[in-house]
């Protein structure tokens, strides 16, 4: 079982996050930057499955140099190896180039069995490359996974719908996105976080997928950013003095607000 | 010069002058692994633990911390896991910034217990006891301060006499850290001029003679087992004896190992009660306004963080000369006298900042501020460490 994980490396969640004044992109400048959260539970299921049968995990990423970090990070807490597509023409790149230079990369890895995604980014939170990957690489979509089972030759998920669970069956190869629900990622040990400075990482230009500058960054953007305002600091809020009355105060307020 | 207009990165009120800048990516991973363990295994529990004195599972905790390999993580070979001593540092730091008592459990086993065999033991002693050590597996504990003899260890009225080609042990050892647990203790006895002094012996805690009962009644370290140690006629075969050192040396080399990660763990102490104020001041509102816009409330914040961020290059210094391999003991006593003094402060005057709420243990202040209470003075008090840096300024030794 060859387990292909696509993380991406997002600004820390933690830190204040803005964009940048000249072409209105993530600004990554002064903030932390980390594999996304959400991605950790990819790789946890994707070290799961190998763990339990037998396989090797990849792990890739689109981004810039300090990308690598997020490969870094996998890698010690035990993917088998990383690539790391970096290229001056996919900044400012939307989900559609996105999932493009993600497809070629994983044709040029190959014999994936399974590829695994996070359920969205912590930062763009579209939530849409998993399907745009899926389609480009002709392979079943099954996504949101909160559990799942590698038989065989098929893949069984679980997800979880407000109103109901379903259970959905795919063949291999597929395409997998798992949610916060699937398991609790570990962390490195100091094993693997001595280990993986001897793990292989490759870094690919787009002339090594076979891509177009004009197919990527932010010219060919079906979207763009074209402004942004920080969110106003919250208003203070309505203070309500009960004078006997403040049941009704209260009703009024919250029938005001469509509330009730 | 560039005048070239340069975004500044934003600033960190819990790293106020950047230190993060002089750390590696894998001591940032290091550091950020325990931290993740103990938000996870330690921080929910920890005030209960200490309000009750007793750990939950403290072996469950023990394999926690052997799977991410924080026991005897400095050390090579023997499933240790080869860290660097700043790496240590950095996991000591983050262990007591969750509690001392936790932190103490692990600088036992991996500086103490661990390093007297890895250093000092044969290779038998060494293939029995360190990979289960490292896995948490074993416990450990060491055994040199008696009743009667802290500072000075070399008085110590702990007796090994040979009985054929046996050891036999007699003797009582005080406040020793992980004893009521522990599989294997170190214990350092005098065994008389003839047979070189001072010499440790690897004690597995099962020998007929031997018993380890708990220390009760502390208001420090409570969320740590603590206990002495009867040596009855404790008979030990020949190859018990760490057989590579003779006399005070190895103990006390052992001690200057724990002693270096005590540098970097107060901190850590002082970290959380800093955090915890600050956060405090800025919540808690007095005369119509939140009490960290008052002036005498800034002043103590900025002493704390400004003693808390010396302290942390200090820390680093002797980290890095310690992976250089140009540490030297005095320097060791610098840093624990310097940081232990420090952090202590920096946790009483948080404790003034959160008012009543200072002495609560629903905040970690109290509980950090007891805690190093028995820090300042374990792995050398302070007026030793006082005595040792005036020895290293003035050529002349005032106590020995």
């Amino acid at each position: 079982m060859n387990i292909v994980v696509c993380v991406k490396y997002v600004p820390d969640a933690q830190s204040e996050r803005t964009f940048n004044e000249s072409d209105n992109t993530t600004d990554r400048v002064g903030v932390d930057g980390l594999l996304s959260e959400l991605d950790e539970y990819a790789v946890e299921e994707a070290l799961k499955i190998v763990e339990a049968g037998e396989g090797e995990v990849t792990v890739l990423t689109v981004g810039p140099d300090q990308a690598a970090d997020a490969v870094k990070k996998a890698l010690q807490m035990g993917a088998d190896k990383g690539v790391h597509v970096n290229d001056e023409a996919i900044h400012g790149s939307d989900s559609v180039a996105t999932s493009l230079v993600l497809a070629e990369a994983i044709k040029k890895i190959g014999d994936a069995d399974l590829v695994l995604t996070g359920m969205a980014s912590t930062d763009g939170t579209m939530s849409v490359v998993p399907a745009m990957l899926a389609e480009r690489l002709g392979l079943p979509q099954v996504t949101f996974a909160s559990e799942l089972t590698v038989d065989g030759q098929q893949v069984t998920i679980r997800r979880d719908g407000d109103a109901a669970s379903e259970t959905i069956v795919a063949s291999l190869p597929a395409l997998v996105s798992v949610t916060d629900q699937i398991n609790e990622p570990r962390y490195p040990s100091f094993k693997g976080i001595m280990a993986a400075k001897k793990k292989p990482v490759e870094t690919w230009g787009l002339a090594d997928l076979g891509v177009d500058a004009s197919q990527v960054g932010l010219d060919a953007a079906w979207t763009k950013v074209e402004s942004f305002t920080k969110r106003p600091p919250r208003q203070q809020g309505q203070i309500v003095t009960d004078e006997g009355d403040g049941g009704t105060k209260l009703a009024e307020f919250l029938s005001a607000q469509k509330f009730i | 010069m560039t005048t070239q207009q340069q975004k500044l990165p934003p600033v960190d009120p819990m790293d106020l002058a950047g230190i993060d800048d002089l750390l590696t990516d894998d001591e940032k991973a290091v550091r950020a692994s325990v931290r993740q363990l103990c938000d996870k295994l330690v921080d929910p529990y920890v005030a209960d633990w200490f309000e009750r004195g007793e750990i939950d599972d403290i072996r469950g905790l023990a394999r926690e911390f052997g799977s991410l390999g924080l026991l005897g993580m400095h050390l090579e070979g023997y499933g240790c896991a080869g860290m660097s001593a700043t790496e240590y540092g950095l996991a000591c730091l983050e262990l007591e910034a969750s509690d001392s008592g936790v932190r103490s459990l692990v600088s036992v086993q991996g500086s103490l217990a661990m390093y007297a065999i890895w250093r000092w033991g044969s290779e038998e002693q060494k293939q029995q006891w360190l990979p289960r050590m490292a896995t948490g597996e074993a416990i450990g504990c060491f055994g040199l301060t008696e009743p009667d003899h802290g500072s000075d260890p070399g008085s110590m009225r702990t007796r090994a006499r040979r009985d054929g080609d046996d050891w036999v042990l007699d003797g009582r050892k005080m406040w020793i850290t992980n004893g009521s647990i522990a599989d294997v203790a170190v214990v350092w006895a005098n065994a008389g001029e003839e047979h070189g002094g001072i010499r440790g012996f690897v004690v597995p805690t099962d020998t007929p003679g031997f018993s380890a009962p708990l220390i009760k009644h502390k208001l420090s370290l409570r969320a740590s087992v603590t206990s002495e140690l009867v040596l009855d006629g404790v008979r030990l075969p020949a190859d018990a004896v760490l057989p590579e050192v003779r006399g005070l040396k190895g103990p006390l080399s052992c001690l200057n190992e724990a002693r270096f990660g005590i540098v970097w763990g107060a901190l850590g102490a002082a970290r959380s009660s800093l955090d915890a104020a600050r956060r405090y001041a800025m919540e808690r509102e007095q005369f119509g306004r939140p009490i960290a816009g008052f002036q005498l409330t800034q002043q103590k914040l900025a002493d704390m963080a400004l003693e808390y961020t010396k302290g942390l290059l200090l820390a680093l210094h002797l980290g890095r000369r310690k992976d250089a391999g140009t540490l030297r003991p005095e320097q060791v006593s610098l840093g624990k006298l310097n940081n232990i003094r420090e952090a202590l402060e920096i946790c009483r005057t948080a404790r003034t900042i959160l008012g009543a709420n200072g002495i609560s243990l629903e905040y970690p202040v109290i509980r950090h501020m007891n805690n190093l209470e028995s820090v300042l003075t374990y792995e050398g008090t302070v007026e030793m460490h006082t005595l040792v840096v005036g020895q290293a300024l003035t050529g002349v030794s005032a106590f020995r």
